[in-house]
């Protein structure tokens, strides 16, 4: 039964295999960065590595999340022929780590450029499980922030709200100003990644960490959750009534061109007003989502390293992983996509002003222990976990269940998948 | 001389003319045996194993399919199913025959209006789904243009309503699916003898009452390729629903076939997502066994 799999996957992986009879001291990257900014911020690595006279194969394999590079890659790795290096998320990279021996050892250049003590420990939690650096963290992107456009603030007299309760007014005072409040799209993981917020806006870090990481039936099924649904209720009412199935960058277009007043979404929507030639500060502000102060709800793409069979593959990894983790890397990189540094020890002078703010608020909550995975971006529980939470979570933004009943079939929904 | 040969051994010429159809048959048929029947053993092998990320290899029995039967998402996936494929398969068969009896008149101007109805199917369903979903979107499509030209009050929003968005699905199925319906109909109707119909016509038969006693019945083999066809359709529809509603709002508009596939490969539960495989097969060959089987019993 083996043999019959293993052969019909590797003549599907033979497809996809053909353009990369890799040379030894070659990477062969698979990753999904194939927009503009993104593909111009990895040829600052390619460039690097050109540099030791490492050649670069890539293997771009298109869609948002990853998906399909996913499938990509299982078919790969079934033949026996794993790419160097692949563009991965939180609890992927631990579901592959459990996968016995096909992931590199990074060790030797963590230990030789101490990357122990300069990435944060809950980003450690996904690159070194069980005390073997596997992967290399490209960057943090946090998922709690709120974008909102200053001109129609201005307008409307609005001040930047610091609780839920100011920013329901705010978004209140927008909707009856006849503009769309908060520009959303209804597609489960943007329903959960405000769900991240209004859990956090309710029970704090600690609601978050029993009810999203240690999955404790009774936090799930409790009372502050019901609560944290009813968050959701009230933002449901902000939305325009064509929100769903929209994408997350139509929807911060709706913010850039003064159809909506606020977006909650991870930094990632930055790219978006930069590209439309919008200043920081001066024509959008970006601020944590009002409730959720001091706590960063992150998602961090790692490179995580394939065993690879000889010596000069192994070199030319090495090279890679610390090119990833150089300090010239990390800023290129991050100033490009929005995000900031994985590792804390680099400058911010390069950075805009919802940058410097960023890489700021990741230290402290690093340094305070409220740097947290987010759930709807999976890196606080398994796939299979967060699916079921996004079905419960969508399904009550579209008035499937009210409050109470979702927080009981979130309880069951993360029990069944378990 | 030749005769002496032919009492003996065949020659070699003989041999290789009943040889080669075989030899030219057999690579497709090992890789028919290997790739579609071999893959169908292995995923109902796999369903009765705990396979989570990549396949692994120890037997749970039933559980997946106990597990299966117990999520909401499932019954929500076979629900959509029985509305989407009774509406798809009717509504396609109900406009392919009106569309065909109409051009079967001799009307002109047929070999320009066939291909136009028959267009559709040489679209995929991804860009059918894409093309339905920009012009359904309120935002966009037809209600936005309606409100352009000064119709306000007009309203269509059922794709971004749960409990109608099914119906989207349906009709841009049926948009893709019955001018093809209508090409086999209009094959049928072109095979009846035309002698039985003017025989009928002699006796006074209305057209009304030679369609429904003599054309139609005799349409029966049509009737049922066109139902194989469409029931099969609907089962595997994956690509309409992932372009036009993305299983959305909510998962209002889950089918099995996008059920199995984020279990399978984006939710790390192979073996469920396993399960349902089989079972959609069951659904397939609940169609396709009784149509073969009849297939059969006429040949004789």
């Amino acid at each position: 039964m083996k043999i019959l799999a293993k052969a019909g996957v590797s003549a599907l992986a033979l497809t996809l295999a053909l353009s990369a009879a890799a040379q030894a001291e070659d990477v062969e990257v698979l990753h999904w960065w194939t927009a503009g900014g993104e593909a111009a911020a990895l040829n600052v690595l390619k460039e690097n590595l050109a540099g030791q006279d490492i050649g670069w194969k890539d293997m771009p394999v298109a869609g948002g999340g990853g998906e399909a590079a996913m499938t990509a890659l299982r078919a790969r790795v079934t033949a026996g022929d794993p790419p160097t290096a692949v563009q991965m998320l939180g609890f992927d990279i631990l579901d592959w780590a459990q996968q016995g021996e096909v992931l590199a050892d990074l060790n030797e250049v963590a230990a030789a450029e101490n990357w122990d003590a300069v990435i944060p420990a809950a980003i450690q939690k996904f690159s070194k499980p069980d005390g073997t650096w596997i992967a290399a963290p490209v960057n943090v992107h946090s998922t709690n922030w709120v974008w909102a456009n200053k001109a129609m603030l201005d307008e409307m007299g609005i001040a930047e709200p610091t609780t839920w309760d100011e920013f329901i007014a705010a978004l209140q005072k927008v909707k009856d100003s006849g503009k769309v409040a908060l520009a959303h799209g209804g597609q489960p993981w943007q329903d959960a990644t405000i769900f991240d917020s209004a859990v956090l806006a309710t029970g704090g870090p600690e609601l978050y960490t029993k009810a999203f990481i240690d999955l404790d039936p009774a936090a799930l099924n409790s009372p502050e959750m019901v609560q944290a649904f009813d968050k959701m209720t009230q933002l449901r009412g902000f939305v325009d009534d064509n929100f769903s199935g929209r994408d997350w960058n139509l929807a911060s277009a709706m913010v850039i061109n003064n159809e909506a007043a606020f977006q909650i979404m991870g930094d990632w929507a930055k790219g978006e007003f930069l590209n439309a030639g919008k200043v920081p500060g001066t024509d959008f502000l970006c601020f944590r989502v009002p409730g959720t102060a001091g706590v960063v709800t992150f998602n961090s793409d790692e490179f995580v390293m394939f065993k690879q069979g000889d010596d000069a593959a192994k070199q030319a990894q090495n090279a890679m992983a610390s090119a990833i983790e150089s300090p010239e890397f990390q800023i290129a990189f991050n100033k490009v996509k929005g995000s900031v540094p994985a590792r804390t020890d680099v400058a911010d002078t390069d950075f805009d002003d919802c940058g410097k703010k960023g890489m700021a608020q990741l230290k402290e909550a690093s340094e305070k222990g409220t740097l947290l995975g987010s759930m709807a971006h999976g890196h606080a529980n398994p796939a299979a976990v967060k699916n079921a939470i996004y079905d419960v979570v969508t399904a009550h933004f579209n008035g499937e269940y009210d409050s109470t009943q979702a927080a009981e079939e979130l309880a069951n929904a993360v029990e069944a998948a378990q | 001389m030749a005769s002496v040969h032919s009492t003996a051994e065949p020659d070699f010429r003989t041999k290789l003319q009943d040889w080669l159809p075989k030899l030219v048959l057999s690579p497709s048929v090992a890789a028919m045996v290997v790739f579609v029947y071999g893959f169908i053993v292995y995923t109902i092998y796999l369903s009765f194993t705990d396979s989570k990320m990549l396949p692994s290899y120890d037997w749970v029995g039933f559980k997946n399919y106990a597990t299966l039967f117990g999520l909401s998402a499932w019954s929500t996936a076979l629900v959509n199913l029985a509305v989407f494929a009774s509406l798809y398969i009717v509504i396609c068969m109900a406009i392919g025959l009106l569309l065909a009896i109409f051009l079967d008149q001799k009307i002109r101007g047929e070999s320009v209006l066939r291909p136009i109805y028959l267009y559709p199917m040489a679209l995929s369903f991804i860009v059918t789904g894409t093309a339905w979903k920009w012009f359904l979107d309120p935002g966009i499509g037809l209600e936005h243009t309606m409100h352009l030209w000064g119709w306000e009050s007009f309203k269509f929003g059922w794709i971004k309503d749960r409990n109608m968005a099914i119906y989207t699905l349906v009709i841009a199925a049926v948009w893709q699916s019955s001018g093809f319906v209508m090409a086999m109909f209009l094959a049928g109707l072109r095979g009846i003898d035309n002698e039985m119909l003017k025989a009928a016509q002699i006796d006074g038969a209305s057209n009304w009452q030679l369609y429904r006693r003599i054309v139609i019945p005799l349409l029966r083999p049509a009737f049922m390729s066109a139902f194989v066809i469409l029931a099969h359709l609907a089962i595997k529809s994956y690509d309409l629903v992932i372009a036009l509603t993305g299983g959305g709002p909510g998962r209002a508009t889950e089918l099995p076939a996008t059920f199995m596939y984020s279990y399978t490969f984006t939710r790390n539960q192979m073996g469920v997502g396993a399960a349902s495989a089989v079972i959609m097969l069951m659904g397939v060959a609940a169609v396709m066994v009784p149509y073969i089987y009849s297939e059969l019993k006429e040949k004789k």
